[in-house]
């Protein structure tokens, strides 16, 4: 077999499945379940051949696969997909959550059912043709392609709110888009290329025009981050999408936005990225800060998820913006944990969700003696979420907070001193959470579903089985990151270099 | 090292990873078989989890005393490693860290013991007996977390420890997470887990700065590699930043000013946590971590005086509190922020050894007196509960919810109980007169030492000797007021008339403890100075200090005195039921202050806490909410969109326009499900026309 044919492989797999479902009977619910978590499940087993032919000492694209696509008028689009170590972790946390996610579903989604397998499937090709793509039109298809099985995620099978939350969702991401898309013609037309390896070799865009380049890429990916103020579009859209929608947005789609960040502003525009490094920072910083406060005052367990997600995301950010090689490996990886935890909590709000049909803090109480499993699980997740070290969060936070408080880009430890006040905050709101769902005595919550003639149940072994993966990510990383970080230092140290280069 | 080479060698050095491993083994077996296990079953495999890991840490000093004391370093796995960040978990035996794994593995495992006892009792006061297991499981966590901060090569490995031991700590003051003190129904215990917690983490953001300004000053997080080019650049701002970052994590974890105030909330913990966590271990990490660093903080001598005045501050302010307190665990639970004080005032000005010589005798009287303390409260709840129940011939288990309220920990409801509880009465005297420092108790030996280093180091650090002895008197004093009020005069309620004794499985522990307590001081006597000795290896420029009869009889003839006063107060006139305490009529307002602590937690109230959540109400609901999300996004834009579109499409089509204006008003208003259909339409037809928009821009792009 051809390994170099791997990512493709990768990518779409998940439309075998799709096609196979196009053609089952709605009505077999247990079949076509079992396709869908059958085709991500081979998707992750071909993504594990994918890691294992990965040369973790070589920083360059690996599996690289570029035939010429659209070749006209000049233009100069190819088919350009490929691995390397920017990518690969946000590759796997990709394949890895889907089947997570769809399990998840089984007996949450109960409307055509069908039709939900199909578009989530085919939004795991969007997202992983965006961390493979290496040309930028390509990237771009790919970027575009994820917002349509999204927004139908959420605009059926989402809350009351559904349309409004999916309308902005998809509207917000457009409009950031179109000013990439300017931004990436101007790149192709003037440099004759759209490859990004290419791009970056020939380099040589004068200060001037890497300014706006790096802002027009920097609004679209903002946007998907969300960093603050542009992340009015997050709160509705997760509380509004169901339980396996927010898994993903959080645990892979605002990735997107970092994972932007990292792969094409900062090698594409250095003198930009530099230049812009103390604003940047200054917006994670007060993303972290006010995302954490925010969260501090929701009543609805999901939007106090969704508000932690930008403080959360706020330390990829800041991590990233220190340009050097703690602050990037530590963005990379708390990409993947947040990924983890916040999925993970997700999952758990929507498990309780399902039986009670309430995000209201205020019903809850005490359910860790009702529900003992249940309430251990969310305590290591919500402890792994506010960093506790030993967990996954912590080794991520922690390098960040360490490269941006020495970073010469940024200039000032300030920056990571009060981000690191992000830390307090996060105790004190995911606390808030934890003793509002399960200490104190029992909410009325607990009477209320007695009234209906049922009793909580702990956890299901399906949902066990759901979580149990997340968990062990959750000690392994906090414990061992040593196998994670292997992965993408090559890469990440080649691109300080470039940066450092920058700084002059 | 590891296993193979220790066989080689025939020292034990390579066991220290088994210190964290045999609690978590303990753990991990009590959560997976406990179920089915029998609480004797589940109390014997968690102790013996904790007392192989003072075995190990008994070997550890055997190996090291065989070896002249000298640093070992046992490798187990790398870390993170990022460029000059270069970090494993290794493990660090010396005679510091052998002192602290002694102490924490000792004290540990006789907890431990107890807490089968009192355990058994506390889950069925409580009628939740699931919870048995659940605190041994708790507490095997925290030796574990407790030997990783202790045995850490780095800061950050530290730090692992450090807020692991916090975790344990949240989880077991919340233990009875849905009663308060008194065992009625409250968020009360849950929310003082949360507030050490946050308070703690306040602490740990200064942990964190100062490890920032060590790396990247430094090099490195690693002691040796940190102290090494410390001594090479010693730059008196950076370290200064340092040592006073560092400072602000001590003053959370040992409770000293401003943070302590989490510590007396702890108590509604069970009295076994009181004892462990919250007096002789974990509250003294921050000491240890001052000692840690010692390297660091002898190259600045302004935040040593800092130091040493926050804890003489500490000491003094605390054991103030102290005097009026009614609650039996509440008094001890501001002598431990005082000690604590003395111990972090003497690390302050060098005086290492004393530092942790207290540390050591303390953790004996004060898991001492918290135990019996338990054993007491214990043997009130035994007397309620038999007053309540005729004579324990009803079962009706719920029953005595819907009684009223009976505070089994109130001094007031006590009295003469050296009747009903002898064995716990002379446990209890003994930790007391160790307390207090009364020759020749553990405590008399401990302090004096740090009273003679203040006392001889007073021009360097001015003004600390005073405040420390006038704290040892009020020690000695609230101590005495303690042991009248519970164990002489007459019983002020039925209850206590009917208090009784604890079982052996509580007592033998204490009688241990009680040992220690009394013949502590030999661990450093004037003389032998075997503690300074051992730890000489390990802190550089200890030096024994003389016998002072000076300062050893000033400190004694106010002790005696203080406890003379007491029992003019307290001893000679007994207090009776409903009486106001005596001293409350000639302090006045000041007594008032002691009784409330001061009014410090309604002043962080109002300063700090209310404010905060006024913040997050205004930056939740009306900025973010209201303004940015309802205002900017669903007014602003939209009507701008709106208006732009009409603007654009008027003149050409009134038609579309309205059907997009109706249809845009359309889409906010609902929110019924009976026309999802309809709309999914509308939906689908709408994402179709964004599509087919781009793809004819790129067309056109493409093409032109």
């Amino acid at each position: 077999m051809d390994f170099e044919l791997l990512p493709n492989l990768v990518t779409f797999s998940p439309l075998v499945g799709v096609l196979i479902l196009f053609f089952i009977n709605p009505e077999k619910k247990v079949l076509f379940r079992w396709v869908a978590l059958l085709t991500s499940l081979v998707t992750f087993g071909i993504s594990l051949v994918l890691l294992s032919n990965f040369d973790a000492s070589n920083p360059n694209l690996q599996m690289v696969t570029n035939l010429p696509w659209i070749q006209v008028a000049g233009w100069n689009i190819s088919y350009y997909m490929g691995v390397d170590g920017l990518s690969i972790l946000l590759i796997l946390l990709t394949t890895f959550l889907t089947p997570i996610a769809l399990l998840s579903t089984w007996s949450a989604i109960e409307e055509r059912e069908k039709d939900f397998n199909i578009f989530f499937l085919m939004l795991e090709v969007g997202m992983l043709g965006v961390f493979m793509a290496q040309d930028l039109f390509l990237f771009y298809v790919f970027w575009e392609f994820t917002l349509v099985p999204m927004y139908f995620l959420i605009g059926i099978w989402g809350g009351p709110e559904r349309i409004y939350a999916s309308i902005k969702f998809f509207l917000y991401t457009m409009a950031g888009s179109l000013l990439m898309l300017l931004a990436i013609l101007w790149l192709g037309i003037n440099q004759g290329t759209f490859a990004v390896p290419a791009l970056i070799e020939m380099g040589g865009i004068p200060a001037g025009i890497q300014t706006w380049l790096f802002l027009a890429f920097a609004v679209a990916f903002a946007i998907k981050v969300p960093m603050w103020p542009l992340h009015s579009w997050l709160p509705d859209a997760h509380v509004q999408a169901p339980t396996a929608g927010s898994v993903i947005l959080a645990g892979v789609l605002l990735k997107m936005g970092t994972y932007g960040f990292v792969r094409f502003n900062l090698p594409l525009f250095p003198e930009a990225a530099v230049k812009f490094a103390p604003m940047m920072a200054g917006l994670a910083v007060i993303g972290i800060i006010y995302g954490a406060i925010v969260s501090y005052y929701q009543k609805d367990i999901k939007k106090l998820v969704a508000y932690s997600s930008i403080s959360h995301l706020g330390f990829v950010m800041l991590g990233l913006f220190a340009l050097n090689s703690q602050g990037i490996q530590g963005g990379i990886l708390q990409m993947i944990n947040h990924g983890i935890s916040t999925g993970a909590l997700f999952l758990l709000v929507g498990m309780i969700y399902e039986q009670t049909h309430t995000r209201d803090f205020e019903v809850y109480g005490g359910l860790w003696k009702v529900m003992p499993v249940y309430g251990t699980v969310m305590l290591v997740v919500t402890l792994s979420s506010m960093g506790l070290p030993g967990l996954n969060g912590f080794v991520g936070e922690f390098t960040i907070l360490l490269g941006a408080f020495g970073s010469e880009a940024i200039g000032s430890a300030w920056y990571a001193g009060l981000s690191a006040i992000g830390v307090i905050l996060a105790a004190i709101y995911m606390l808030y959470m934890y003793q509002k769902i399960f200490l104190g005595p029992e909410g009325s919550i607990v009477q209320t579903v007695k009234e209906h003639g049922h009793a909580l149940r702990d956890l299901s072994a399906r949902e066990i089985i759901t979580i149990a993966p997340l968990l062990v990510l959750i000690f392994w990383i906090g414990l061992y990151p040593k196998p994670f970080f292997t992965l993408i230092a090559p890469t990440v140290d080649n691109l300080v270099l470039v940066l450092q280069a920058a700084m002059g | 090292m590891n296993l193979s080479e220790t066989v080689n060698t025939g020292y034990f050095f390579g066991l220290v990873p088994l210190l964290v491993f045999f609690p978590i083994a303990g753990m991990l077996f009590n959560m997976i078989f406990g179920g089915k296990m029998s609480e004797k079953a589940i109390g014997t495999v968690a102790s013996a989890a904790s007392g192989l890991t003072f075995v190990v840490a008994v070997l550890l000093a055997y190996s090291l005393s065989a070896t002249h004391g000298e640093l070992h370093q046992v490798f187990l796995a790398e870390w993170i490693h990022i460029g000059e960040l270069q970090l494993d978990w290794t493990f660090r035996v010396d005679t510091l860290s052998v002192v602290m794994m002694l102490v924490v593995s000792g004290v540990g495992t006789l907890i431990h013991i107890y807490a089968i006892g009192y355990m058994h009792e506390d889950v069925r006061f409580k009628d939740d007996v699931r919870r048995f297991r659940r605190f041994f499981v708790f507490l095997n966590l925290f030796i574990a977390m407790m030997m990783i901060l202790v045995s850490g090569d780095s800061y950050l490995m530290l730090f692992v420890g450090w807020e692991g031991v916090g975790l344990c700590s949240f989880l077991l003051i919340g233990f009875w997470y849905d009663f308060n003190i008194l065992g009625q129904k409250s968020t009360e215990n849950a929310e003082a887990g949360k507030k050490a917690f946050i308070a703690n983490r306040v602490g740990d953001f200064g942990f964190l700065l100062a490890m920032f300004t060590t790396f990247w000053h430094f090099g490195s997080l690693q002691f040796d590699a940190v102290f090494e080019s410390a001594s090479h650049h010693p730059d008196p701002v950076v370290i200064s930043a340092i040592t006073l970052f560092m400072l602000i994590g001590v003053t959370g974890k040992s409770a000293q000013v401003p943070l302590y105030v989490w510590l007396p909330d702890a108590m509604a913990g069970p009295t076994p946590v009181s004892a462990l966590i919250h007096a002789a271990t974990m509250v003294t990490a921050g000491v240890y971590l001052v000692v840690r660093s010692a390297p660091l903080y002898n190259l600045v001598h302004s935040t040593s005086y800092i130091v040493a005045m926050i804890g003489a501050v500490t000491a003094l302010f605390a054991a103030t509190i102290a005097v009026g307190q009614y609650d039996i665990k509440k008094v001890l639970a501001y002598s431990t922020i005082s000690q604590l004080g003395f111990m972090v005032a003497a690390v302050g000005m060098g005086a290492y050894v004393a530092g942790i010589f207290h540390l050591a005798t303390h953790a004996f009287f004060k898991a001492l007196l918290f135990l019996s303390a338990g054993s007491i409260i214990l043997g009130m709840e035994r007397g309620h509960h038999h007053l309540a129940h005729g004579h324990g011939d009803h079962d009706d288990a719920d029953a005595h919810h819907d009684e009223e309220v009976f505070d089994p920990g109130d001094m007031r409801n006590m009295g003469n109980l050296r009747k009903q509880m002898p064995v716990t009465f002379w446990l209890y005297m003994a930790g007391t007169l160790a307390l207090a420092g009364i020759f020749p108790f553990a405590g008399f030996w401990s302090k004096d030492e740090i009273l003679l280093d203040a006392k001889l180091h007073a021009e360097h650090y001015p003004g600390v000797y005073w405040l420390l002895a006038a704290a040892a008197f009020l020690t000695a004093f609230y101590m005495g007021r303690q042991i009248w009020m519970v164990f002489f005069g007459k019983e002020r309620t039925e209850v206590a008339k009917h208090a009784q004794e604890s079982p052996p499985v509580m007592t033998v522990p204490l009688m241990v403890l009680a040992f220690l307590a009394v013949f502590g001081g030999a661990l450093n006597l004037p003389g032998s100075h075997a503690l300074t000795h051992w730890l000489e290896h390990t802190i550089e420029g200890v030096h024994a200090g003389e016998f002072d009869f000076m300062v050893a009889g000033v400190s004694t003839v106010l002790a005696l005195i203080a406890i003379g006063i007491s029992w003019l107060l307290y001893g000679k006139n007994p207090l009776k039921a409903g009486q106001i305490d005596p001293l409350k009529k000639p302090l006045g307002f000041v007594f008032t202050g002691m009784e409330n602590k001061w009014f410090v937690d309604e002043g962080y109230g109002a300063v700090i806490i209310r404010p905060f959540e006024k913040l997050a109400k205004f930056l939740s609901i009306d900025l973010d909410w209201n303004f940015w999300h309802d205002w900017f996004h669903n007014e602003v834009v939209y009507a701008g969109f709106q208006g732009l579109a009409k603007f654009l499409a008027d003149p050409v089509d009134m038609g579309i326009i309205n059907a997009i204006a109706d249809w845009l008003a359309e889409i906010t208003k609902r929110s019924s499900e009976k026309l999802s259909s309809l709309q999914n339409g509308f939906v689908r037809s709408y994402a179709l026309s964004v599509l087919v928009g781009v793809v004819m821009i790129l067309g056109y792009l493409l093409l032109k």
